[in-house]
């Protein structure tokens, strides 16, 4: 099983890395986004497919590593290592924090705090104009050169963002294939038994939560970079499920699922809005199709059809 | 700070909590009964007032503007919750996801129908102006949205308390199998209540759209309010839709007024409190 995903991995790895050069500019930079926008699904799924837990606040943990890229290299001028490593801690904290609150609750309960929580962080970045400049955002990061690379340039920030997915990728792929993993989905499978044989299952749940948020946190360092830009849109509640949507749709609990719904969502975000204005209405009418025809996601049907 | 700063503030808190409640207690309703996850209940607002502007420009009525929104929107409630939501039960997940589709289809076509830009939904003559008490102004739509809010919540509450098909909704909130069990038509409630809930959150919307202004956004804006007055106030309880809205309305106008920067802080970071010491709210039961 472990060798049969590796090989899949080292398959799509591969295939996304002699896409590289021969991409013209505009798909690379969607595919860029993709990528990072699949570590932020990933790190959903450790929580929603593994853990069971449905966060409806998953965009904060995003939001704050973005934030923190955007105001250390605007304000402060710090370098891409720096810039990660706080983007993330701060990502980490404020999982932890946020944990602390949310694990005691339960199916709606659980999703409507980690709302709150959420929103919290909304809150700050939409209000406190004098660290986040409020609704205009942050404009203006610049992406810096790292080991000779000019990431400035879209062809080497793919293969630094391809890199960091692969990394992200591997380390929640062993994550969930871990004991620790596997704890986590008897935990979903059931709570009370898990409890009876003796596991923590607060910690447990716990652990993975923050987890997710460090992963969460990461993608949105590296979102910062891509981008350029922040702004409170990045941590909204629309967000947090969008990218709920992206591990529906590709289906919960199998990590590369949520990546490839990722992808198809920022496809259709990029490509359909082009062609016309009507791109929620189409993203919509997604949301509704996915649950009402697809309800275990891609992977669960592609598995379906070959049993 | 003076005086008439805490009385004005006071007062503005009180009535914008006024208009939470309108928006909130129906989808606490909705909560106890259904425990569906609706995001698209900050929609019915925005459709509300959308509707209300319309038919206030078409007729000049503003009582026909309030009715025709609250029982437009009622039915659009009644589609969803029949069609869409009913398969859905127990499905946390897939409720937010399909209530959160719905209301980009909202915004989406607001936005085809009414366009981009605000609109003020026209009020009455008799509503508009200022009342003089103590030395204090007091604008007397604000008094106005107040009143309607009691009268909502006086009827409410008789109509829970009181009637058959209130003790029948309080029966689906305790335990909907065991009412089931006893012959309650429960999915029927459940689509009773979630035109009620619909059709309040419209009244607000045309309401609010008399102050607050009807625009694009306006859904996604109230939404979170009408969650943190639910939360905090406890599922499916009316005393707690009432308690939770004069806190949000209060805390939201003295956190705006006294700090600015961290007013949304001011709002969310308390009710996480609560959650946390109190994870079913202050009213909520398990």
């Amino acid at each position: 099983m472990i060798g049969r995903r590796a090989l899949l991995a080292a398959v799509v790895i591969a295939v996304l890395a002699l896409l590289g050069p021969w991409l013209p500019a505009y798909p690379l930079t969607v595919l860029t986004q993709a990528l990072i926008v699949a570590i932020l699904a990933m790190s959903l799924d450790v929580l929603l497919g593994y853990t069971g837990l449905s966060s409806l606040g998953h965009a904060a943990y995003f939001g704050v590593g973005a934030y923190v890229v955007a105001i250390m290299t605007t304000e402060h001028q710090m370098g891409l290592l720096a810039c990660l490593a706080a983007g993330v801690a701060l990502a980490t904290v404020t999982a932890a924090v946020f944990g602390l609150f949310a694990i005691r609750a339960t199916g709606t309960y659980f999703l409507m705090i980690t709302l709150a929580l959420g929103m919290v962080i909304w809150g700050l970045a939409y209000r406190w104009v004098s660290l986040t400049k409020g609704d205009n955002g942050i404009a203006g990061i610049p992406r810096p050169a790292f080991l000779g690379l000019e990431l400035s340039a879209p062809v080497p920030f793919y293969y630094f963002c391809l890199v960091c997915a692969a990394l992200a990728w591997a380390l929640m792929g062993l994550l969930v294939i871990s004991p620790f993993g596997l704890g986590l989905r008897g935990i979903r499978g059931s709570e009370g038994r898990m409890q009876a044989l003796g596991y923590n299952v607060w910690l447990h749940k716990y652990a993975a939560f923050v987890l997710s948020g460090v992963f969460g946190g990461f993608s949105g360092t590296l979102w910062a970079y891509y981008n350029g830009f922040v702004s409170p849109n990045d941590v909204q509640l629309v967000t947090s499920v969008e990218t709920l949507l992206m591990v529906a749709l590709g289906g919960s609990g199998t990590l590369i699922g949520p990546a490839l719904g990722a992808g198809v969502i920022v496809f259709l975000k990029n490509f359909v809005s082009v062609y016309t204005k009507r791109w929620l209405l189409i993203l919509g009418g997604v949301y509704i199709g996915v649950i009402l025809f697809a309800p275990s996601g891609i992977v669960g049907a592609l598995r379906g059809r070959r049993r | 700070m003076s005086t008439e700063f805490w009385i004005a503030q006071s007062f503005n808190g009180l009535s914008y909590g006024a208009l939470l409640f309108l928006l909130a207690s129906g989808l606490s309703l909705i909560f106890g009964v259904m425990r569906i996850v609706n995001l698209a209940h900050g929609s019915y607002f925005m459709l509300g007032g959308y509707v209300g502007l319309s038919v206030a420009l078409y007729t000049k009525s503003f009582v026909l503007a309030c009715l025709s929104g609250a029982v437009a929107i009622a039915l659009v409630g009644m589609g969803m919750e029949r069609f869409f939501l009913r398969r859905l039960r127990g499905e946390t997940l897939g409720q937010v996801l399909m209530t959160i589709g719905f209301a980009l289809i909202f915004q989406d076509l607001a936005l085809l129908i009414w366009g981009g830009d605000p609109y003020t939904v026209p009020v009455p003559k008799m509503l508009t102006g200022t009342v003089r008490v103590a030395g204090a102004v007091f604008p007397i739509y604000r008094i106005f949205i107040v009143g309607v809010a009691v009268v909502v919540g006086l009827a409410l509450w008789l109509a829970m308390d009181r009637t058959r098909v209130g003790a029948m909704i309080r029966a689906a909130v305790d335990d909907g199998e065991m009412a089931q069990g006893v012959g309650i038509n429960v999915p029927r409630v459940s689509l009773a209540v979630f035109a009620l809930g619909a059709g309040l959150a419209a009244l607000g919307g045309v309401i609010g759209g008399g102050f607050l202004g009807v625009y694009p956004g306006a859904d996604f804006e109230v939404l979170p309010y009408a969650f943190v007055v639910v939360i905090v106030g406890g599922l499916g309880s009316l005393p707690g839709a009432v308690a939770g809205s004069l806190l949000v309305g209060l805390l939201d106008n003295f956190g705006k007024a006294l700090f600015p920067e961290l007013s949304y802080f001011t709002l969310f970071a308390p009710m996480a409190i609560i959650l946390a010491i109190r994870p079913t709210g202050l009213f909520g039961r398990v």
